[in-house]
């Protein structure tokens, strides 16, 4: 591991005045990603910024309704908060389901969403990656990449985003909260992660030297009848192979509102825009959720040995709504 | 000028202050069993997945190989050396010592630091994957041997004593359920106060 200085900052206007001072400083939160990361050379800070005393540990509801989440609330305080399990019960079941107890508990919300694929070429640094390294490559293409993107993915980069909490948030259109010293900003989870394209190196739009300081749920009924469902090779502690965020609202039989989200298919949360269209107004039936994820999945490009993930998220896809269909009758 | 890369810093551990010079590098499991020679805390994967490491941090289980010594500074820390009272066994040590909660031991204090918390954790009403509904309406789920196997899965042992361990979590969990029975050896708020600040003060 490279050396590195270390400041622990005790505001949010001082962390950002020590980041803008220091192109090799990166932020440190709960460091269960960029810990890792530094110990195989992946990252080489050369200064950390510790954010574990700043001001930003709070979960409030406001007058408006939303809930606003603070970027150094740990994944465990996000997923045991009564109001995020009554209002938004995907997000908390997303949380549960992602890492370990112990992780959970060190894990901050900021830091999870910046959290860095687990493709096996970019955890090595003796392989190419063109996230990590630029035009050096993407041996995953022709390589090992059971669980890479089926969709948006690009020649240069296949890797999938790892959080299972952007998923859910990607559902109930959350909004990134962020302070520059420039002055504050914020991004909806939309526009958040940057297409791949021809730089997967670039992840998100955050401007250089932001600070992320929470996050903004806005009020979301529909989020009340909602399921997160992840598959994975084993039953626990395992990153997806495919998952699903899911909100519905059915009266008579007929859908009023929908939210579909995948994970684990694309460099980013993939919010299912074309198949909640296909749903809207019509019928709550297991024809019509085939349907809807056959208009979403018809965009997917399948390498060799990931095209499993097709016939996994359409059947996520129907069975998620249909016990959704099932809660909203009783 | 390039930032000092090594700290001198005060870790308050098992209610103990230790006062240490370490580079920013070292992680807390490092400075545990190399520097203190607290070598309760084992070292397994060294990157987080298999929970050897477990020790608590303001009375919450954490990985100590991915947490960094300097971080640490201002938090209370618990390892397994700081579990017991004096020469009697926590009723946790106490379940897994009678049920064979183990067999080489190379996990068990990680093992037992989870736990601890686990059965906190329950009782203050977190939910689990294993949850059916996670809404607070649905009230707190018992503590079955699903749960209980899903909230200890950051614990890997390689020897397989898995039965035994979810037997072992479960009777100390009956038993810190009980009227007056306490599950909780340290000296820090635990998951019942979320967000709630560490005193950083060791209680006697």
């Amino acid at each position: 591991m490279r050396e590195f200085g270390y400041r622990r900052a005790d505001d949010v206007q001082g962390a950002v005045a020590l980041l803008a001072a220091d192109p090799g400083a990166r932020l440190l939160g709960g460091g269960t990603n960029l810990v890792d990361l530094m110990k195989t050379g992946v990252e080489r800070p050369a200064l950390l910024i510790d954010v574990q005393d700043l001001p930003l540990d709070r979960i409030e509801v406001t007058a408006d309704g939303a809930l606003h989440i603070g970027a150094t609330v740990t994944n465990s305080d996000l997923a045991a908060d009564p109001e995020v399990r009554r209002r938004y019960p995907a997000l908390a079941q997303a949380v549960l389901s992602g890492a370990s107890g112990q992780l959970r508990n060190m894990a901050t919300v900021g830091g999870n969403l910046l959290q860095r694929t687990r493709c096996g070429y970019f955890t090595d640094p003796a392989a190419p990656c063109n996230k990590r390294d630029p035009g050096s490559g993407c041996p995953a293409i022709g390589g090992e990449h059971h669980n890479h993107a089926i969709l948006g993915a690009s020649a240069h980069c296949v890797a999938v985003h790892p959080s299972d909490m952007a998923v859910a948030l990607a559902a109930f259109d959350a909004v990134v909260t962020y302070e520059t010293s420039d002055g504050p900003g914020e991004l909806p989870l939309a526009e958040f992660y940057l297409p791949v394209g021809r730089t997967p190196h670039r992840e998100t739009a955050l401007p250089s030297g932001a600070l992320i300081t929470g996050l903004r749920l806005p009020p979301a009924p529909v989020a009340a009848v909602s399921r997160y469902r992840k598959v994975r090779e084993r039953a626990s502690f395992a990153f997806a192979i495919g998952s699903l965020a899911a909100a519905l609202d059915v009266r008579d039989g007929t859908v009023q509102e929908v939210r579909l989200a995948f994970g684990a298919v694309a460099s980013r949360p993939w919010r299912a825009r074309a198949a909640e269209r296909a749903l809207i107004g019509g019928p709550a039936s297991a024809e019509a959720f085939a349907a809807a994820a056959d208009a979403e999945l018809a965009a997917a490009e399948v390498l060799p040995h990931n095209g499993y993930k097709v016939a996994l998220l359409r059947n996520l896809v129907v069975a998620v709504l249909t016990e959704l269909t099932e809660e909203a009758a009783r | 000028m390039a930032p000092p890369t090594s700290s001198a810093i005060t870790l308050n551990i098992n209610g103990e202050k230790h006062t240490l010079p370490v580079d920013h590098r070292t992680t807390l499991l490092d400075a545990l069993r190399e520097q203190l020679d607290l070598t309760g805390t084992k070292k397994g994967c060294d990157q987080g997945q298999c929970g050897a490491c477990t020790v608590l941090l303001d009375g919450r289980r954490a990985v100590s190989c991915l947490q960094l010594a300097v971080a640490a500074e201002g938090r209370v820390i618990t390892t397994i050396e700081g579990v017991a009272d004096g020469e009697r066994l926590h009723p946790v040590q106490q379940a897994f010592l009678d049920l064979d909660g183990y067999q080489c031991g190379y996990c068990t204090p990680g093992q037992i630091c989870s736990a601890l918390a686990v059965i906190e954790e329950h009782a203050a009403g977190w939910p689990s994957a294993a949850t059916a509904d996670v809404r607070p309406e649905a009230g707190v789920p018992e503590l079955s041997a699903e749960e209980i196997r899903e909230r200890m899965s950051g614990n890997l042992c390689r020897c397989g004593a898995y039965v035994s361990i979810v037997q072992a979590v479960a009777r100390a969990a009956e038993e810190a359920a009980q009227p007056g029975a306490s599950s909780r050896p340290w000296q820090a708020d635990g998951p019942g106060e979320p967000g709630a600040p560490a005193d950083g003060e060791a209680v006697a």
